[in-house]
């Protein structure tokens, strides 16, 4: 086993469609053991980046690899990769089980393999029905059983939750936490963070074909915990309350300071920053309370909603992880 | 190449479209077969068919048996070739149509490999339309020629070889067709030009630049001229319109339409980005 081994490494990775540039210098990796959810907004360059990782969309420039190898230098590579793509690619007049039996043989399994995985994705009842009668949520099971033929230790899913229903959802988070659990590399389009906020360990985030943000969740979460703004005309009491929130009374607040008289204070309540105020003697204009979710955070770290004003913000104080802001309290 | 091979007769053989086009074929040929075998044993038949385009019939000698009985039995190649060809089209637009191009290549990226194995597969089928389309012909035809009183020349080895030959034709059709949807991967496009330049384009060509002497030449390189040439019969030959090349060169040029087709789906349709 190499260090590279079920790794994803998409490294300064373009495409250009005529005068678009559908993915713009990406890079990212992508660990095993781990869900990794590949987020963006429609159009944002998702599916044309992971196309260009299986081999069937051709890179401007750069270069993407599974297990330090091209998908197409790969002999067999459904048994390193197994990949589904959209919901569509299949023949409407073939069956579940006729389906897989046509991949069989080019993935190099036998076809009892094919059973296998339809009971796996709880297809079995459906696997002698043709999949034109099939609703979109059987049809991302029937996908994700493609995905399974090869037993591959890498998985790549674009979009798989398009189209279930909320128990459809919960099984497929179970079954992809089962299967990173098993050591596999799970990666996962969607355009919904909360969709599969849920399952994944790591997230990707692009927007117009960059990258935007690369962090395990638990670090995006911290990006997204509510956030209390003060305002004041009295530029040294404010700091006097800044220095009174932060220090002590309520341990790992973090401050920023957007512009002057302005405050913004992560990790507290707005009634104990209120009750500072008070106790310190300053004149407050402002005193608003932010509760930014990830969603939120999601947006505006895409640029589908403006930022406004607070944090976080693409490039801004906000998005400083929280280091910096410590580095801001010590020198407030 | 075995594993891409399985993998096509399979994509084939879970689908009902090949087996509702081969009973069309069927019907369509038994129905040419008796009704040709029918009008070209009238009084002055022979000439019949070439009234509209060249001398008049009462000028024409009545066929020979043996030219009779070719005609006959080789309208499946003259007139049938549209069947294997769609057959080996759809192989190709189906995946472009319904996406599985994108499991296809998923399952095997090397693309060549893929389009090789298309064109392998489709001859067996294309074989098997040779020989239902074929036997339908002269079931039906023999048949009618037997009620008119005319030899049927089924123990005759010259009848039998063009018979197999047929078959081969009929097959290499098919292949031809899988270049032709690579080339032209449009399912609902490629369909209405098979159908249009089968049907209607070339027969216009052959009979338009078969009548000025500069351009007769051409007229025996055209893909439905070539194989026509390989049973060595032709219901437009029989007609009057323009020579046929010989056999083996009548098939070279169709398995090298074919090839063209292919090489230019590889190049085109099949180097282009999936997505």
């Amino acid at each position: 086993m190499t260090t590279t081994d079920g790794h994803v490494v998409v490294d300064h990775l373009s495409k250009r469609f005529g005068a678009v540039l559908a993915v713009d210098d990406l890079s990212f990796e992508v660990r095993p053991g781990r869900v990794t959810g590949f987020l963006g907004p429609n159009g944002a360059g998702k599916t044309t980046t992971l196309r260009m990782l299986l081999g069937l969309v051709s890179p401007t420039s750069g270069t993407a690899t599974v297990s330090g190898r091209r998908y197409t230098d790969i002999p067999r590579p459904a048994h390193v990769v197994g990949a589904a793509l959209e919901a569509a690619s299949f023949h409407p007049g073939r069956s579940a089980r006729d389906h897989l039996r046509v991949l069989a043989p080019q993935v190099g399994v036998p076809d009892s393999r094919c059973d296998e995985v339809l009971a796996l994705v709880g297809l079995t009842d459906a696997a002698d029905r043709r999949v034109g009668g099939f609703s979109l949520g059987m049809r991302q099971r029937l996908g994700l059983a493609t995905t399974l033929l090869g037993d591959p230790r890498v998985l790549v899913l674009d979009e798989p939750a398009n189209g279930l229903d909320p128990e459809g959802i919960a099984w497929l988070r179970a079954f992809l936490r089962h299967l990173a659990a098993e050591g596999r590399t799970v990666l996962v389009s969607s355009h919904v963070l909360s969709e599969v906020q849920q399952t994944v360990d790591d997230v990707v985030i692009i927007a117009r074909g960059r990258l935007v943000h690369a962090s395990s969740l638990a670090e995006l979460a911290r990006l997204a915990r509510r956030t209390v703004r003060v305002a004041s005309p009295d530029q040294d009491g404010l700091r006097r309350l800044v220095e009174r929130v932060a220090g002590g009374s309520t341990p790992g607040a973090a401050v920023s300071l957007p512009e002057p008289g302005v405050a913004v204070l992560e990790g507290v309540e707005a009634a104990a920053v209120g009750a500072a105020a008070f106790a310190a003697g300053v004149e407050l204009h402002e005193l608003a309370s932010r509760d930014v979710g990830l969603e939120d955070l999601f947006l505006q770290l895409t640029g589908e909603r403006a930022a406004s004003g607070a944090p976080p913000e693409p490039d801004g104080p906000g998005t400083r992880p929280v280091a910096d802001a410590a580095t801001e309290r010590g020198a407030a | 190449m075995i594993p891409a091979l399985r993998a096509e007769y399979r994509k084939l053989v879970t689908t009902r479209l090949w087996w509702v086009l081969l009973l069309c074929m069927a019907l369509y040929m038994a129905f040419l077969g008796g009704v040709m075998a029918f009008v070209l044993t009238q009084e002055g038949g022979g000439g019949a068919m070439t009234g509209g385009f060249g001398g008049g019939a009462d000028e024409m000698p009545p066929l020979p048996p043996e030219d009779l009985v070719r005609t006959v039995y080789t309208l499946a190649p003259a007139l049938g070739y549209v069947f294997p060809v769609i057959v080996g089209a759809l192989a190709v637009t189906n995946e472009f149509r319904h996406m599985t191009i994108t499991p296809t290549l998923l399952a095997e990226p090397r693309r060549s490999l893929v389009l090789g194995a298309k064109l392998v597969a489709s001859l067996p089928l294309g074989a098997l339309f040779g020989v239902v389309g074929t036997l339908a012909t002269v079931a039906t035809g023999a048949l009618v020629l037997a009620v008119r009183g005319e030899p049927v020349l089924l123990d005759d080895p010259d009848v039998l070889l063009t018979l197999a030959r047929s078959v081969l034709v009929l097959a290499v059709w098919a292949m031809v067709g899988v270049g032709f949807g690579a080339a032209m991967p449009n399912q609902v496009a490629a369909i209405v030009v098979l159908l249009a330049f089968t049907q209607f384009v070339e027969p216009l060509l052959r009979l338009f630049l078969g009548a000025f002497e500069p351009t007769e030449g051409i007229v025996r390189w055209l893909p439905g001229a070539a194989g026509e040439a390989v049973t060595g019969a032709s219901f437009y030959a029989s007609s009057g319109i323009g020579n046929l090349l010989p056999w083996w060169q009548g098939l070279l040029a169709l398995v090298g339409y074919g090839l063209l087709l292919a090489a230019l789906g590889r190049a085109t349709s099949l180097r282009r980005d999936i997505s």
